[in-house]
């Protein structure tokens, strides 16, 4: 998608964002602005605002607390669209907040190693080729390791990412083993005096018992050079995803010490919404949010916005 | 993760056992539950209230059957209705049209498409003796056309050579073109993962079909998606129009309720399941199964189906007539060890099982995993002919050498002896009963084996 790379750079990431979000937002704000032409309110009010926050992965529990939130507050009082919309984004915002953290790599370990881990097709290998650019632009030496030894062609298409963030890539025959190859990633990225290794792995699903195993030794083989490797380990959500997103972060932190997430495809129309309940759940730090297939298409991650565009509010200073 | 809706409804009926028929008061209170227990599976909210405005109307003044509880009564309502919304009987791949047959897939990025794309492929030319060629037309996420290429090669089918720089449709022209004058049945076309909301794309992929006038045009999409399936379906169906929707992961543990919300939207039958990593992991789709699973209740059939399929018969046969004979060794433990592991061991077992979710919890903290399994068959291959035959034999020194020589403990062996003399144990119990008591009970210690299901 090269060809739309380009003119899209220069607005500001909440710009790229709402441009995502665009109709979901407006079907969404409308939506929200659709419930409140009554001027108070009341219980249907709230089961449609309900509605509306289910509709966009919140998922019914966490719905149901910020309706009876507002229902404790504000019911059958006047009020305006505008504030509903307020005080939700306000709640949204308020569970983002401190997970908000940008990805900040400790220079005393040298290299820092990250493992990037995820289900299958969630843009692990996507989401590395943008880090890896990110961090060389910073004057970082960066290695990736192509450790999706499994998937068809994964080892060429992070290659090829690796072309383009211009870092290079170490690599195995395809069906090699993948914990062999991480410590010979790291062997190789201490002796070129590499300062961030990305560590890709094969995508896998979080009920599998073997894969999972298979995940955590990995980890363990790489301990052996170093043992305070991984330095971070990196969770990718689809932002499709719905309430099974919450399986998901549940058994990846049981097999290895997450340090935080990335959520992928969050210029579609899905909303997200889960990542609230999430963040709420597990306290893990979101660092960067992506939203296109470019290089240049990932963004730090900021609570205001996301609560912001979820509830259809497009200025940057409420909360 | 989720309480199952027979579980939530159990807390709404316990006070209410003794009634005769569902009131309304008790209807609502039970499509409460229904209905977040169709949210927590990720059915669409739309769909969720159209479907629970029409169970409500069915079970209001329904009469309740005097050996189930109302619970029962309304999760059987329930799931009955969900198999008519999931469409009856399942359909197949429409494969009536002159060849080659365009067959396209479609759907947003890293849902699985070119994988189910060279299972469809691998399953039309083994099973359905059909000449399949693959092209890839994903020109733009790096080494997608390779992908592709290896799995060609995997599952033995060819795929299109690969011209650099040329585009979609010009590929997907080609590729009809070499379909048509190399004798191929079905032409499988693997298009690269797009938004629906990107209107380039979009135009792209109906460009496409225009140009190949596929027999199908199936979307590829995740069993984890979320409220957004019917947003994304309704958008592939209206710019590409959809025949069928192929549902990926459905080996992952979400309940899968996006399926009934891109059915809903579209009107399209699912048609295909794709259940693991492998190549020969694709499954046709049974809406009464995947209505159970929404509902959290398991799936029997599946397991069942598994079993019939996996077990060889004669293996199963030798076995029970040992059990009659009373003469089963550790010969014979150690094969019925493998059939469970190729039933896809423990996990695959219990997720096939209703109502073992707590189960499976304990089973996943007492890390009692499909290691077991291997690590019983490798006790039981360190052991001398002799030893294998005559268990009495197993006295201390040789259970030493044993546990060295399969390299576990001690305590291993003795465990997979213990476990030896119970099924014999049991074995004698049967002779004494007759076989139906066995059947009833299975045996201790150990999951469905193969002469449960006999």
């Amino acid at each position: 998608m090269t060809s739309k790379q380009g003119d899209e750079n220069s607005s500001g990431w909440f710009g790229r964002l709402k441009q995502g979000l665009g109709r979901t937002s407006n079907s969404f704000s409308s939506g929200v602005g659709g419930i409140f032409t009554r001027r108070k309110l009341d219980e249907e009010t709230l089961d449609e605002l309900e509605d509306f926050l289910i509709g966009a992965d919140l998922g019914a529990e966490l719905s149901e607390d910020i309706r009876r939130d507002l229902s404790h507050r504000y019911f059958d009082r006047e009020t305006s669209p505008d504030t509903i919309r307020e005080v939700v984004a306000g709640w949204i915002c308020k569970a983002l907040t401190p997970v908000a953290q940008p990805l900040v790599i400790d220079p005393a370990h040298r290299p820092n190693v990250i493992l990037v881990i995820g289900v299958n097709g969630t843009g692990k290998t996507t989401t590395i080729g943008k880090l890896a650019k990110q961090f060389r632009i910073g004057g970082k030496r960066v290695t990736l390791v192509a450790g999706d030894t499994f998937r068809a062609a994964a080892i060429n298409q992070l290659k090829i990412w690796g072309e383009r963030a211009g870092c290079p890539v170490v690599a195995a025959a395809p069906g090699a083993d993948a914990a062999g190859l991480a410590y010979e990633g790291l062997r190789q990225a201490i002796a070129d005096g590499t300062d961030i290794l990305f560590m890709d792995t094969a995508g896998r699903l979080h009920n599998r018992a073997d894969l999972m195993a298979e995940l955590e030794k990995v980890s363990r083989v790489i301990k052996k050079i170093d043992a305070s490797a991984p330095h971070n380990c990196l969770l990718v959500l689809d932002a499709t995803t719905g309430q099974n997103a919450l399986a998901q972060v549940e058994a990846f932190a049981k097999m290895l010490p997450l340090s935080g997430l990335i959520v992928t495809k969050l210029d579609g129309t899905a909303r997200g919404g889960v990542l609230v309940a999430i963040a709420k759940r597990f306290r893990l730090p979101i660092h960067a949010i992506g939203i296109g297939e470019g290089i240049d298409d990932l963004r730090p991650f900021a609570a205001i916005d996301l609560a912001n565009a979820l509830v259809g509010l497009d200025r940057r200073d409420r909360g | 993760m989720f309480d199952s809706l027979s579980d939530r409804l159990g807390t709404v009926f316990e006070a209410l056992r003794k009634r005769g028929a569902l009131d309304e008061r008790h209807v609502n209170d039970a499509l409460r539950q229904v209905r977040v227990a169709l949210l927590e599976a990720d059915v669409a909210l739309p769909v969720v209230k159209e479907f629970i405005a029409s169970i409500r109307e069915r079970a209001v003044g329904t009469e309740v059957l005097r050996s189930v509880t109302p619970g029962q009564m309304v999760v059987k309502t329930v799931h009955d209705h969900l198999v008519e919304m999931l469409g009856g009987e399942s359909e197949g791949i429409n494969l009536t049209a002159t060849p080659p047959i365009a067959i396209m897939l479609v759907g947003l990025q890293g849902s699985g498409k070119t994988t189910t794309c060279a299972k469809l492929a691998r399953r039309l030319s083994t099973t359905q003796k059909r000449r399949v060629l693959m092209a890839s037309l994903d020109v733009y996420r790096p080494a997608a056309q390779d992908q592709l290429a290896v799995l060609g090669k995997q599952a033995e089918v060819p795929t299109l050579p690969i011209v650099a720089g040329q585009q979609p449709v010009a590929i997907a022209r080609r590729a009809m073109e070499v379909g048509r004058l190399q004798g191929y049945d079905v032409v499988l076309l693997d298009t690269a993962g797009r938004l629906h909301i990107d209107d380039e794309m979009m135009i792209e992929a109906a460009a496409v079909r225009d140009a190949t006038n596929p027999a199908e045009v199936l979307l590829v999409a995740d069993a984890m998606t979320g409220q957004d399936a019917v947003t994304l379906a309704e958008s592939f169906h209206q710019r590409v129009g959809l025949s069928g929707i192929a549902l990926t992961r459905v080996d992952g543990d979400a309940r899968g309720g996006a399926a009934l919300s891109m059915r809903a939207a579209t009107g399209c039958p699912v048609k295909l399941l794709g259940v693991g990593e492998k190549l020969d992991a694709i499954e046709d789709f049974h809406p009464d199964r995947l209505a159970s699973r929404i509902l959290g209740m398991g799936d029997v059939v599946s397991l069942v189906e598994k079993a019939s399929e996996t077990i060889d018969q004669e293996e199963a046969e030798k076995l029970a007539r040992k059990f009659e004979k009373g003469r089963f060794d550790f010969n014979d433990l150690a094969a019925q060890l493998r059939q469970m592991r190729k039933m896809g061991g423990m996990e695959g077992l219990m997720g096939m099982l209703p109502g073992v979710a707590k189960v499976k919890k304990q089973l996943a903290q007492s890390r009692l995993d499909d290691g077991v399994l291997v690590r019983s068959e490798a006790i039981i291959s360190s052991m001398t002919k002799a030893e294998r035959r005559n268990v009495r034999l197993l006295n201390g020194s040789r259970r030493r050498r044993i546990a060295a020589g399969s390299g576990t403990t001690i305590q291993d062996v003795n465990r997979v002896v213990k476990q030896y003399k119970e099924m014999s144990g049991m074995m004698k119990k049967m002779n004494k009963q007759g076989k139906k008591g066995i059947m009833r009970h299975g045996l201790p210690g150990m999951p469905p084996g193969p002469f449960n299901f006999g």
